[in-house]
């Protein structure tokens, strides 16, 4: 069975992936680290900022190591630089 | 007193009479305001205008939880942020921090804590539109740990429900 996240990119991320936002189609129980390597496969230079980038699933900060579920919500955020 | 309904990050101009007037309160002797704006020049050259991107449902969630700590530590006073997102020109006010309470030394900590806290923990990213054509993304710092704790929170004690 597979399932289906929505990644969302933004700051520098946005840039680097050409675009907001887009669709996965992972295996069940894939953890982040699996997402973003599908990512990071796609886009070779979100490849390069991943060490720099935190992760949020469904809006709040997640370890590479969090298994995700159908529907889920990932983003990729660069250190973040508001005020 | 957390006021629970506004937009805390919004693409509209920042209205700082009415963020003013929100946070008057009888029972405070002073309020300190930190207004934001968009400097002419930057480390990479003359700014033109800056490009602010923003995760708005984690931004907003992430202002509550600031918003959170500084209830927990003005029982008494208002207080309200406010960041715009979207293209901002030179002059342009990109965040607004009012503090109302008891004492000044309360609103000039409480205020200082909100700005250092959206620098550091809200999701939101600024692009310099160089007056040469250039574009740059800011460079925020790289956070230490996998999960960004409020610098002043209580270790293992999470601030209380918030005020409705």
């Amino acid at each position: 069975m597979t399932m289906k996240i929505k990644m969302l990119y933004f700051g520098q991320a946005r840039d680097a992936a050409g675009k907001g936002e887009e669709s996965f189609t992972v295996p069940d129980r894939s953890s982040v680290d699996f997402l973003l390597q599908r990512s990071s496969a796609t886009h070779p230079k979100i490849a390069k900022m991943k060490e720099i980038m935190q992760v949020a699933v469904n809006e709040d900060i997640s370890d590479a190591g969090r298994v995700l579920r159908d529907g889920d919500v990932v983003a990729l955020l660069p250190p973040v630089a508001g005020g | 007193m957390t006021l629970a309904k506004y937009e805390r990050v919004t693409r509209s101009k920042l209205d700082i009479p009415w963020i003013l007037s929100q946070t008057r309160d009888e029972k405070s002797g002073g309020t300190v305001v930190f207004i934001g704006t968009i400097r002419d020049n930057s480390e990479a050259g003359n700014v033109d205008k800056i490009d602010y991107d923003a995760y708005v449902p984690m931004a907003e969630k992430r202002m509550l939880e600031i918003e959170d700590e500084i209830n927990r530590r003005l029982p008494v006073g208002k207080f309200m942020m406010q960041h715009r997102i979207g293209e901002l020109g030179v002059g342009d006010v990109s965040v607004v921090i009012s503090v109302s309470a008891p004492h000044r030394a309360q609103a000039f900590e409480l205020c200082r804590y909100g700005i250092e806290e959206i620098k550091r923990v809200v999701p939101i990213w600024k692009k310099e539109r160089l007056a040469d054509g250039r574009e740059k993304w800011v460079e925020g710092k790289v956070p230490v740990k996998a999960d960004a704790e409020p610098a002043g929170a209580t270790k293992g004690k999470r601030a209380g429900p918030r005020k409705k």
